[in-house]
């Protein structure tokens, strides 16, 4: 038989030489498509969308833009070219050759490393199956479907993986990707944030800037493993999340300018006059701001966790930049600062830096979001509206840690559970401000036309002109 | 006079999003960031574009012709690409200089002390009519040398016929050369820019065209060998061939109007050509007898590497008073424009008290300070501050300084 494998999955890891692996993959392949047709976007399948592809890994290939239908879209598996004479960059097999075979020891806790990251792929996909129906733009609409394939790529990227380095019991759980379902209470995603809803775009763009920042920064940790694959893997996904992020950050950023704009227009910040008008208010943002900002924290894990220990001191998950800070790497005697509740009071404590890692994580997130967050306020500073969005304390609303039985309020004060809850309708979303948002998402797909409640992009994807036709339905 | 753009490769703060793809893909490490802006080192960049598919916003994508390129602290503080600084891509017939032009001619004329308006009688001037994207097409109609044959120095006299296009140009203002093909990194050659050695109604008078005085560059400032790559395109340029244009530019080094102004020039080089422009522009209207006359300080090395020094050796003395100075020449003692203005210090002093006196200064950088330090030793002498003097003059449109 006679097929041709490496056409039918595009790679770079030459497939073709590994007939077991292949055919593997050969199994998988159509029961993912069968995913996509059951879970992915809703009604997309004959759509022929504007889409980036990766044919191949160097930067000038990778970009390549053009109309495709997705379930023609050639997901494939895409690792960044081995870097020569490569050697563990920490842990306590520093300075030796990085491995190319998963270490017997390490077997189970990198195949769920690898299994975490994996499942909130599809996850995602699955939560933003609906948005299609609501879009405020083909622009939009566009990027919405390239996050998706990429989300999709990226689980084929962890699957391959699992495949070929995890024999059976990765097959096994590769399969399992694809019977999880967001959501669902019986089968669920693995992590709580990828089992939320994301029914509209203002979630969905929250959810893009603040949950998929947390997959930049675990694909960064992940992507300094002295399991090369595994880095060499995590490193090309990083170019995809990039556009998500991209995806988040520019749609909060247009609806700001369009919710200023009309604040100036009309000469109020009165939140009722605002969504009378048809725009998102500024407290709403907040509020869908502090949901996904501390849900997304709890995806980090607690704040003292032997199991981040074993990845670093293992070698198997390093700290972000972790070649790029100036220390021994290893991280014996060292200590981080971690704030905690302690009688009714925030304080910091010392401890040990291994034990740390996952906040030490979180924190360098903090930082990045904060910055997200200072352009956000640019744009209203530039729109001349008075008001500034804000990043809740990291104790606010937790699930997960030492947090997760304490009431802190976003500006970081320590409260009892009664006022905490008294005041959470300030804080979070209510109903009636999902029902607003949700009464805003008409549909618009007219080339060049855009929801009432966003600005324009500033530029096109691929530097097409703005009324651009991104979807081209069947 | 001749100057160049850069082309410079910068990442817009407003649409970057910090995912640090760029500085992932960037080889030769031009790209860095802090907490702030990731941006492109200008001296590192190598131009291989590696940087741009990767990037999801288009933030990468963002290039300005530049006088002088930003430095990386510059471009660390900025909230946003300097708002003026949009492309001149728009298409429209946009009048207004573009930014990048506007950063050289800041540059040719940043010792004058800020920016000059042009004199109260200057005409109006167009600016910015054509730019790259839509550049106007001249043809050669001549190109002669204006140095002796065998000097060292191949300065040339070359005559464009713009056809049926409209360019309109005053005395003093410039056009930009377009260099057709890419240089050693793949990138389109930087925008020069030349003074119009013509007057405003052409060399050939009412025939629609204009003449630049270009010298064939073969050392850089430094004085190592390097091939000018316009000058050379334009001193090997033959009749009949095409010439890509921009401009015109500069709404501040224009000439007064006003039959009575004093012009008071000093050039070395090419930076004659503004004043070959004014000055011819007077002797086409000598048979008016509107008066006002012209002194002219003129640097050269040696006289044959002086342009225009024959036709400036037969101009009526009522109409210009001119003072050469030679600094290689083998007959003469070295001399250098400063000298002369100081042997003719009393005129020069006299001049400057004078409020229909305009001052124009053209050539190379390292000639300014000289020229203005005895500026003011002259006035010093005659009882006055050169430095307050020299204020007003320039807030009045009657101090204008270009050199490079």
């Amino acid at each position: 038989m006679s097929i041709d494998y490496a056409s039918k999955i595009p790679n770079n890891v030459d497939l073709g030489s590994n007939k077991t692996l292949q055919r593997a993959l050969e199994h998988w392949q159509p029961r993912y498509l069968d995913w996509w047709r059951e879970m992915g976007p809703e009604g997309s399948l004959a759509h022929e969308v504007y889409l980036r592809t990766a044919i191949s890994v160097d930067p000038k290939g990778w970009a390549h833009f053009d109309y495709v239908k997705m379930p023609d879209y050639r997901w494939g598996i895409f690792l960044t070219p081995p870097e020569e004479g490569r050697t563990h960059a920490f842990g306590t097999h520093k300075g030796q050759p990085v491995w190319n075979e998963v270490p017997g020891e390490y077997r189970t806790h990198l195949r769920r490393v690898i299994v975490t990251q994996g499942d909130t792929e599809p996850a995602s996909v699955e939560q933003q199956r609906q948005l299609g129906a609501i879009c405020p733009s083909l622009y939009d609409l566009r990027n919405l479907y390239q996050v998706n394939v990429e989300e999709g790529r990226h689980l084929w990227a962890m699957v391959y993986l699992l495949h070929a380095y995890f024999g059976r019991d990765g097959r096994e759980e590769a399969d399992e990707m694809l019977q999880r379902r967001s959501g669902d209470a019986d089968k669920p995603r693995i992590l709580g944030a990828f089992n939320e809803k994301t029914p509209d775009w203002l979630s969905f763009f929250m959810f893009t800037f603040l949950t998929d920042r947390d997959g930049k920064y675990q694909l960064a940790a992940l992507a300094e493993s002295g399991f090369d694959p595994l880095a060499r893997s995590t490193r090309f996904m990083l170019t995809e999340e990039a556009h998500h992020l991209f995806v988040g950050e520019s749609g909060i950023g247009r609806i700001l300018q369009r919710t200023a704009e009309v604040m100036k227009e009309l000469r109020t910040d009165d939140p009722a006059a605002l969504r009378a008008a048809g725009v998102i208010d500024l407290p709403t943002i907040q509020r869908y701001l502090n949901f996904h900002f501390s849900v997304t924290l709890d995806l980090y894990g607690s704040e003292v966790s032997s199991n981040a220990s074993i990845f670093y001191t293992s070698g198997l998950k390093g700290r972000f930049d972790e070649t790029k800070i100036a220390d021994d790497h290893v991280l014996t005697g060292s200590h981080y600062d971690l704030s905690v509740v302690e009688g009714g009071k925030l304080v910091t404590q010392s401890e040990n830096a291994l034990l740390t890692l996952n906040e030490r994580l979180r924190d360098d997130y903090i930082v990045d979001c904060q910055a997200g967050v200072d352009r956000w306020n640019r744009i209203l500073e530039k729109g001349g509206a008075a008001q500034r969005l804000r990043l809740p304390h990291k104790g606010f609303h937790r699930k997960i840690g030492s947090f997760a039985k304490t009431f802190v309020s976003p500006e970081g004060e320590v409260l009892t559970e009664k006022t905490w809850n008294e005041r959470a309708s300030a804080w979070l979303p209510s109903d009636a401000d999902h029902a607003f948002v949700q009464s805003l998402m008409g549909r618009v797909a007219e080339p060049g036309k855009y929801a009432h409640w966003i600005a324009p992009p500033s530029r096109g994807i691929d530097q097409k002109p703005e009324s651009f036709e991104y979807v081209r339905f069947a | 006079m001749a100057t160049t753009l850069l082309r410079q490769h910068l990442i817009d703060p407003e649409v970057c999003i910090r995912c640090n793809t760029c500085e992932e893909a960037c080889k030769p490490k031009a790209i860095t960031h802090d907490r702030r802006n990731y941006v492109v080192d200008f001296a590192k960049c190598n131009g291989c574009g590696d940087c741009l598919p990767p990037c999801p916003t288009g933030a990468i994508d963002t290039w300005r012709e530049v006088g002088e390129a930003y430095s990386v602290e510059a471009q660390l503080a900025w909230d946003a690409v300097p708002a003026n600084a949009a492309p001149a891509a728009t298409g429209a017939h946009e009048t207004g200089i573009p930014d990048d032009v506007a950063r050289l001619e800041e540059e040719a004329s940043r010792s004058q002390g800020g920016r000059a308006p042009p004199p109260w009688s200057a005409a109006h001037p167009y600016v910015g009519l054509y730019a790259r994207e839509r550049p106007a097409i001249a043809t050669v109609v001549g190109n002669h040398r204006l140095t002796v044959e065998g000097s060292e120095t191949d300065i040339r006299h070359i005559v464009l016929d713009l056809g049926k296009c409209a360019f309109p140009v005053l005395e003093g203002q410039s056009v930009g050369v377009l260099v057709p093909g890419v240089d050693a990194l793949g990138r389109p050659h930087h925008v020069r820019l030349y003074s119009v050695a013509s007057p405003r109604n052409g060399e050939r008078p009412n025939h629609n065209n204009l003449a630049l005085t270009v010298k064939r560059v073969t050392a850089d400032l430094q004085g190592n060998p390097v091939k000018g790559v316009a000058s050379n395109y334009l001193c090997d340029a033959k009749r009949g061939d095409r010439i890509e244009l921009t401009g015109p530019y500069g709404d501040s080094f224009l000439m007064p109007n006003h039959p009575g102004a004093k012009l008071l020039m000093v050039c070395t080089g090419t930076g004659s050509a503004p004043m070959r422009a004014m000055t011819e522009r007077r002797r086409r209207r000598m048979g008016l007898h509107e008066g006002g006359r012209i002194l002219l300080f003129f640097g050269a090395r040696r006289p044959d590497e002086l342009p225009y020094f024959g036709p400036l050796s037969r101009l009526p003395a009522d109409l210009i008073d001119v003072e050469l100075a030679f600094s290689r020449s083998p007959d003469t003692p070295k001399e250098y424009v400063q000298d002369r203005l100081r042997a003719r210090g009393e005129d020069v002093a006299a001049w400057l008290a004078e409020d229909d006196t305009y001052v124009y200064i053209c050539g190379h950088k390292r000639m300014e300070a000289g020229v203005l330090e005895a500026m003011a030793d002259v006035c010093a002498a005659r009882g006055f501050d050169w430095s307050v003097r020299r204020e007003e003059m320039r807030r009045a449109g009657r101090l204008h300084i270009e050199t490079y």
